[in-house]
This record gives C-alpha cells, sequence and structure tokens, in this order.
C-alpha cells in the first residue's frame, strides 16, 4: 500500500503510523459530558468502503495527515496534511 | 576546541573492500561538518525563514518539497513542511541562526553533534541506496541540491543529493555506526573504497 504524502510524495505504508479514526471529535478537555467523552473513546463506524483516517509520515516528514481509505480496497482517495495547507506540495505526475 | 570523535571509528577502515578487482564503483565518507542545524517556522512565517536561510548563509533555496542547494561548503534543504537543516564545514552557524531567527518567526537546534553526515559517492551510489530506501533515486524525481526524509529499519535518514553521483545521509549519531556497516556490507558487491 502506498499513501502519497503531500510533501514528500508516493511512499511505503511501513513509512507511516496510524493515529485513529478521524471522525471522532475530541470533547473539550474540560468537559463533564460523559455521553461525549464515551462516543469519543468507543464509538467507531466501522465503515466497509471509505474511511476518515488520521496518519503519522512518522519516517518521513512527520506530518499529520488527513486520510481516505477505503477499508475493502485500500484504495487511498485522498490525503491531505491535517492541519489544513501548508507549506509546498510536491508536484505530482498527472495529479494537483 | 575540543576536538570531535567520529562514531565510527572503530569499523572505519581507509582503503578499498569489496570487488574492487575491476574497480571501486562507491566511495564512502564521512564529510564531519563543523555545524549542523535545524531550522523550523511556525505556520505563516516559512517565508521569513527562507530570508533568514539566505541571510545568513547566502544560499537561495529553490520553490518547492524537498529543495535545496549546495555552495562554498554549506548545504540547505527542505525535510518536512517549514522545516530545514543547514549544514556548514565551519563552526558556529547555531549562533548565527539564533541572532537572525527570533521566536516570533520560529525555531532553532543544534544537532553539530547529534548527527553524522555519511557521503556516499559514485556511478553506483543510487544502486547502493535502493536496497536501503524505498524511494525513487533517478534525477528527475530527486534533483541535485534536493532533500529527501525517509527511514531504514527504523534509523531515520535524511538523504542530501550534493551531487549527480553524490549523497550526504544524515542520521542519529547513535545509530550512525550501524548504518555505517550495513552500508558497507552493500557497498562490498560493487565494490568500495572509505577515504
Ligand atoms: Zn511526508
Amino acid at each position: 500500500m502506498l499513501i502519497t504524502c503531500p510533501y514528500c510524495g508516493p511512499r511505503d505504508v511501513i513509512e507511516f503510523t496510524y493515529q485513529g479514526d478521524g471522525n471522532r471529535e475530541r470533547p473539550e478537555p474540560a468537559s463533564q459530558n460523559f455521553e461525549a467523552w464515551n462516543a469519543y473513546v468507543y464509538d467507531r463506524l466501522n465503515p466497509a468502503g471509505d474511511h476518515n483516517e488520521i496518519w503519522q509520515h512518522s519516517g518521513g516528514c512527520r506530518s499529520h495527515l488527513r486520510v481516505v481509505r477505503n477499508t475493502l480496497t485500500h484504495e487511498i482517495s485522498s490525503v491531505a496534511f491535517a492541519r489544513g495547507d501548508h507549506g509546498p506540495r510536491r508536484k505530482m505526475e498527472g495529479k494537483s | 576546541m575540543v576536538e570531535r570523535l567520529s562514531p565510527l571509528e572503530p569499523d572505519f577502515h581507509p582503503g578499498s573492500h569489496g570487488n574492487f578487482e575491476h574497480g571501486v564503483d562507491v566511495i564512502l565518507t564521512e564529510t564531519r561538518p563543523g555545524s549542523i542545524v535545524q531550522l523550523a517556522a511556525w505556520p505563516g512565517e516559512e517565508k521569513k525563514l527562507i530570508a533568514a536561510i539566505r541571510a545568513v548563509t547566502g544560499l537561495a533555496l529553490p520553490d518547492g518539497a524537498g529543495g535545496g542547494i549546495s555552495s562554498g561548503g554549506k548545504s540547505v534543504f527542505g525535510f518536512a513542511p517549514g522545516k530545514f537543516t543547514v549544514a556548514d564545514d565551519a563552526e558556529g552557524l547555531a549562533e548565527a541562526f539564533a541572532k537572525a531567527v527570533g521566536p516570533a518567526i520560529g525555531t532553532v537546534t543544534d544537532l553539530s553533534h547529534g548527527r553524522t553526515v555519511i557521503r556516499i559517492a559514485g556511478p553506483k551510489a543510487e544502486w547502493v541506496l535502493a536496497k536501503f530506501f524505498a524511494i525513487d533515486f533517478a534525477l528527475p524525481a530527486f534533483p541535485v541540491g534536493s532533500g529527501r526524509s525517509t527511514a531504514h529499519h527504523d534509523v531515520f535518514a535524511q538523504i542530501h543529493r550534493s551531487g549527480t553521483d553524490q549523497f550526504d545521509i544524515h542520521v542519529f549519531r547513535s545509530f550512525a555506526r550501524s548504518f555505517w556497516k550495513a552500508l558497507c556490507h552493500a557497498s562490498e558487491e560493487v565494490g568500495y573504497e572509505v577515504q
């Protein structure tokens, strides 16, 4: 499986670390809403198809990335910096 | 000034090794720069940091991810968004950057004693490195001057292409001897000379 890092270009999955489900919303640290905390810790969509995920290019530029991966085919349909657009991007053949 | 010791020393054997009967196809050496610093810009401050790099080193960074340049014993390359590695044959880079990069622009980390730079040069340099790293070493994908961040068996490496057939590999000092030995083994096939 290859993940195309917006900075480094296509790299083998071995350079990346999975940082978890990208759909989770972390409650405010002081929040006493236990249902929200429970949902953050335990509730997962577990889709058979496209899934929003957070990965880190830990064996490369170390950027945190927002990745959409198909759980059935491993096809990756989008990769973006988790913190929004910043810095220069590698020019990809046929892709922007 | 205290003399810096090389972490490669017990396994650094100058001379020709491996299958060199028909000549050596790579030369391995340690470049031992006097200073290595890592610079990081806060988001939005990248242009100011690039201007500071130019003011301190005289080097103008080319645009684009991983862009870099070397000249006059100094080199700089991008290794992550808004982050750059600068090396200089002379000491004193960290002090110069500490003056030029204020806390509103970003950070300066002195790695002069924390990294070891191993140079591999020669017609088979790409061939040998391709055994280690799953990245494209072809010139159009990895132009002269540019840098790449990658890893070999969890040994993080920043690779700076300092010539068409020449690469400078920045590794953690504590992993340098292990990496060096692996690089020597991988070079036996093509014949190598340690200088
Ligand atoms: Zn990356």
